[in-house]
């Protein structure tokens, strides 16, 4: 399964500052690992060491929150379009 | 010098300098700052605390300023109050009221900036900024008229008018934001990378946060040294909820109390209740929602520590309160008509949410319960005009008084 991947700005560097990458999988981990043999790096910083989502990264499949899937283990199709995007801090009370 | 060390991220632990830094650049978690306890407990006593400012600025050496004349318009050391007769209405044998509204803005956004403003000129800033649901643009506008910097503050455009005149006095520049707060946020979050203002709640945000946990500190000291049983205390973005924890857990770690065994509970509106709609579901990861609420200043719908909320009402034994408009508008005329004290909307879900947890008996009647009284009445007057009793209108003459004293007294009739 091709897959269009939105990279965010700080992984940029890890992607020659490419903002979008082809990649392929048939799962989001599939996709997360393909994407790492391509541009190394990248998954130790979209996932911690027990192998989970970091906390305070979103993975979106096609706008939806994957925590709200199956998390690692959502299924990709052909054209689905993968967006990483660190979770915004801040806030009031 | 203060008796910060560093700015460690709280999900990987990675130690980063006491900068204008938010995010770690390796996991993006949130920075917090780290202290060296060991120096802050050779430097404080009960003694030189009670002898400091009446202001937040008593807790110094827990504070990540090193200046010996912050930015201290008069925050913190607000009232605790006994809370004997809406202990009564709800039930509650020791309920007490920290009433955050008399602060200089009031409402308890003015400890974070405080500090916010007080370290953003240590980092080298002339102009400060945030973005709001309104009550941190007053603070922030106030703060920087205070000490002669200069504010751009963004609220969105649906705030109360009380909350934008309540900024526009201090003459900043009062931006409106079209969209809802999370718009806001996100807007402030792109522009920090661009212009380089400390904006209080982004990239100052670290040492802003710390503030919050002043009111842990106060309530702490103000009941004879001793942590309350039970917390009671609105969620927004939920950091004020887990920093009154860290307050109470700093001033065990020096030894000032004891162990603190506090159950932490939150308090949110049914219109914007992400962190409370996943406290119910068991779940630690929270939706986010798009709010619509009258409690305008907690209508976050994406909480930036929704899940430390989340952790700390497993961790604690706490519950998470989940009220309506109706009942917020309730939960605002009992805490006047019981103990005189004009809250916000905010403070209406915290009474109500009370109201919620004594009823499920969530609260154990003779717990030690604060509840947190966070932002002033008249803020959000709008809520509440409708709903109460108008005034009588009479002739000067003895007759007319008598006659309209006399009358059943209509509610809900100067719409």
């Amino acid at each position: 399964m091709a897959v269009t991947v939105r990279i965010p700005q700080p992984l940029r560097n890890l992607t020659g500052d490419q903002s979008t990458v082809q990649t392929n999988g048939t799962s989001l981990a599939d996709c997360i690992e393909n994407l790492d043999s391509s541009y190394p790096g990248v998954r130790e910083r979209v996932m911690d060491e027990g192998g989970d989502i970091r906390r305070f990264v979103n993975i979106y499949v096609n706008g939806d929150d994957v925590r709200f899937i199956d998390g690692l283990q959502t299924k990709l199709n052909e054209g689905d379009e993968v967006s990483i995007v660190p979770a915004v801090a801040g806030g009031s009370c | 010098m203060s008796n910060a060390a560093s700015l460690r991220c709280r999900e990987c632990g990675r130690d980063y300098p006491l900068a204008a830094i938010h995010v770690c650049d390796f996991c993006f978690g949130p920075l917090e700052v780290r202290y060296d306890y060991e120096r802050v407990k050779r430097n404080v006593s009960r003694q030189s605390i009670e002898n400091g400012p009446t202001s937040l600025w008593r807790y110094r050496e827990f504070l990540p300023c090193d200046s010996d004349e912050p930015i201290d318009i008069g925050a913190g050391f607000t009232p605790l109050l006994r809370a004997k007769n809406l202990g009564k209405a709800l039930g509650l044998n020791n309920l007490y009221i920290k009433n955050d509204t008399a602060n200089p803005t009031w409402s308890f956004k003015d400890r974070v900036v405080s500090i916010a403003a007080t370290r953003a000129r240590e980092l080298g800033y002339e102009k400060l900024a945030c973005a709001s649901t309104g009550n941190l643009a007053n603070s922030v506008s106030a703060h920087a008229a205070a000490s002669g910097m200069s504010a751009v503050v963004f609220i969105p455009e649906d705030l109360e008018a009380a909350k934008v005149l309540g900024s526009s006095i201090y003459a900043p520049t009062l931006v409106k934001v079209r969209g809802n707060y999370d718009a806001v946020n996100r807007l402030c979050a792109e522009l920090a990378g661009s212009y380089n203002w400390g904006f209080v709640n982004v990239n100052v945000r670290p040492y802003y946060s710390e503030g919050s946990k002043t009111l842990g500190f106060e309530v702490a000291e103000q009941l004879g040294w001793r942590a309350p049983d039970h917390c009671v205390v609105p969620i927004a973005s939920g950091s004020l909820f887990v920093k009154i924890r860290k307050g109470l857990e700093e001033l065990a770690q020096v030894g000032l109390i004891d162990e603190p065994k506090t159950r932490m509970s939150g308090a949110q509106a049914s219109g914007c209740s992400p962190v409370a709609a996943a406290w119910e579901a068991g779940s630690l990861n929270f939706r986010p929602q798009r709010p619509k609420t009258i409690a305008k200043s907690l209508a976050i719908g994406n909480p930036a520590d929704g899940y430390y909320s989340l952790v700390q009402l497993r961790e604690t034994n706490g519950s998470c309160g989940n009220v309506s408009d109706d009942e917020i508008i309730e939960g605002m005329k009992l805490l006047a008509e019981t103990e005189g004290v004009f809250a916000e909307t905010a403070g209406g879900v915290t009474v109500a949410s009370l109201k919620q947890l004594v009823d499920r008996g969530d609260i154990h009647p003779d717990e030690t319960t604060v509840a947190f009284i966070t932002g002033a009445g008249f803020k959000t007057a709008d809520a509440v005009v409708e709903s109460l009793a108008p005034p009588l209108v009479v002739d000067a003459t003895m007759e007319s008084f008598e006659n309209a004293f006399n009358e059943p007294q209509p509610v809900g009739a100067n719409a």
